[in-house]
């Protein structure tokens, strides 16, 4: 074996080196007792709950209405996000008359409003989805705002010069000069939207992750709690690697992502 | 259709419009109290290639770029081929940065602006500039000089009766700037539009150039004839001795006492400059 595929090997293996020695750690604790099952229960045993709740399907229910609660919010203030952000960083007349306001109310802390948004929407659907939305809304608002307004200057002069219509300037110009940015602001408000679905979930919920780590902290069911907390890490991940691989295809000309020689 | 004979590469003479001529008269820009142009005559005949050399700072991007319709004048006019109402139509900018797309293939950006069957139209172009291999790569794959080529070929695929060059070799090496001239030079004899290019190197000037403009505290101070035959050789006497008077002239034009000295060589510069010390 030469040196070249050992050092291949190594720095594939590498990032999980400390995950698996803390792991091991853990259920050894666990098994010598150092450690009570009520303040962490063995890793052995929170899979053990993991396979009774997957097999019950209980488990799977409540994964689908968290991520189709974070992905229809996500789709909403995304949505909305980049609307207005195209609208603020295109129009001179929009932003004047949009964007300190909007400045304003991105100060506010999303989960700040939550007794407010209790007492207009109770406990129900639409409280959610208001918190998840105005969660990722400012990150790419802000983002495509920018990223608008930072396409070189240049560019868009040579568009001019060279007979683009206005359409076609922003279809071929300022749109894609914009994209990297737009894409920063998405993967910033993917990893912002399962912040504030759990907050929303613990505080005030009939079903999802967060509801299901809550009873069962009622029941003192610390592994079932445990099983919770790494299903968001887990869908966090998930989320992350989509943006990449969003980012990967759309910003193939980026010499970033071009395959290193 | 295209035929895949392989004869030299030749852009299809029967669409050629010629060159366009250029008349500009007493133009004037002023940026603030700043007076960048002040009543500015020229004409340029059709098909002639113009340098317009100067400092920095004495207008001669700014002349450009109204050619070009980027900036409006303050005053005066320009009129191509004596038509006003068609006036910028069929102008091609080539900027000091190659300022191509990076997200867009170097075919696509040759490409850009044209419809969809012009492809072929791109693909010749390209190859016009040497460049017909690397039309599916990215831009950010190209070196500055092969990025300048690229942008030449997307001026001069939408054929233009006129081409405004604005120190576009400015930041080349100097084999490579070489290189472009004569790459130049070749495209202009081949399409014959009339060519107008800002340059701050004397000797690029001399090279490519009809004429040679010096542009002075926003007025035309020198307007030289170059009768070199082409293709022209730095090394030749003739050549060295037209480089040297304009750049004397340019250098000289700082101070009044040299300008007395130097003044019995340029015999064909006209008074009009004496005027400019007034103003």
């Amino acid at each position: 074996m030469s040196t070249h595929t050992e050092n291949r090997l190594f720095s594939r293996a590498a990032p999980w080196i400390l995950p698996i020695l803390l792991l091991a750690a853990w259920q050894t604790a666990s098994s010598l007792g150092w450690l009570s099952t009520r303040i962490l229960p063995a890793p052995w045993d929170v899979l053990k709950a993991f396979v009774t709740l997957a097999e019950s399907g209980e488990l799977w229910n409540h994964m689908r209405i968290s991520t189709l609660r974070a992905l229809s919010g996500f789709a909403l203030g995304g949505g909305l996000g980049l609307l207005l952000g195209l609208l603020t960083g295109s129009l001179r007349s929009a932003e004047t008359l949009l964007d300190s306001t909007l400045q304003m109310v991105r100060n506010i802390p999303p989960l700040a409003l939550i007794p407010l948004v209790i007492l207009w929407f109770g406990i129900d659907e639409a409280a959610k989805l208001f918190l998840v939305s105005l969660g990722v809304f400012f990150p790419i608002y802000t983002n495509t705002f920018h990223g608008i307004h930072s396409v070189d200057k240049g560019l868009i002069e040579m568009g001019r010069s060279y007979g683009l219509s206005r359409w076609q300037l922003y279809r071929e110009v300022i749109l894609p000069g914009a994209l990297p940015s737009i894409l920063v602001g998405v993967r910033f408000s993917l990893g912002f939207m399962w912040v504030i679905l759990i907050v929303a979930e613990t505080i005030s919920a009939q079903s999802g992750i967060g509801y299901m780590t809550m009873n069962a902290r009622e029941f003192l069911q610390t592994d079932v709690v445990l099983v919770g907390i790494l299903l968001y890490a887990l869908l966090g991940k998930l989320a992350d690697m989509l943006a990449r691989g969003l980012e990967r295809t759309s910003l193939r000309w980026h010499p970033r992502y071009q395959p290193q020689h | 259709m295209t035929s895949q004979t392989p004869t030299p590469p030749t852009l299809k003479a029967v669409s050629h419009k010629g060159g366009q001529s250029v008349a500009i008269r007493g133009l004037e820009k002023t940026y603030g109290a700043r007076k960048v142009l002040q009543h500015l005559d020229l004409s340029i005949a059709a098909g002639e290639f113009v340098a317009i050399v100067g400092r920095s700072g004495c207008g001669k991007s700014t002349l450009l770029r109204i050619l070009s319709g980027l900036e409006s004048p303050t005053a005066g006019s320009v009129s191509l081929n004596d038509d006003k109402a068609n006036a910028h139509g069929d102008v091609r900018f080539m900027f000091q940065e190659p300022r191509l797309l990076p997200w867009k293939s170097v075919i696509a950006n040759v490409a850009l602006g044209l419809d969809r069957h012009a492809r072929p139209q791109a693909e010749e172009a390209l190859r016009h500039v040497g460049l017909g291999e690397r039309a599916g790569d990215w831009p950010s794959s190209l070196s500055g000089g092969q990025k300048q080529r690229v942008a030449l070929a997307r001026a001069l695929v939408h054929e233009p009766s006129l081409l405004l060059l604005d120190e576009p070799l400015g930041a080349l090496d100097a084999l490579t700037r070489i290189e472009m001239q004569r790459l130049i030079e070749s495209l202009w004899q081949r399409q014959r539009f009339t060519a107008v290019l800002v340059t701050h190197d004397v000797a690029e000037a001399v090279a490519l150039a009809d004429r040679v403009i010096l542009l002075e505290d926003g007025r035309v101070a020198l307007d030289e004839r170059i009768d070199l035959p082409r293709p022209r050789h730095r090394g030749d006497p003739a050549f060295a001795a037209q480089e040297e008077r304009i750049l004397e002239r340019v250098l000289g034009s700082d101070s009044p006492q040299q300008d007395a000295a130097s003044g019995h060589a340029d015999a064909t510069e006209p008074p009009k400059r004496h005027l400019s010390r007034v103003a």
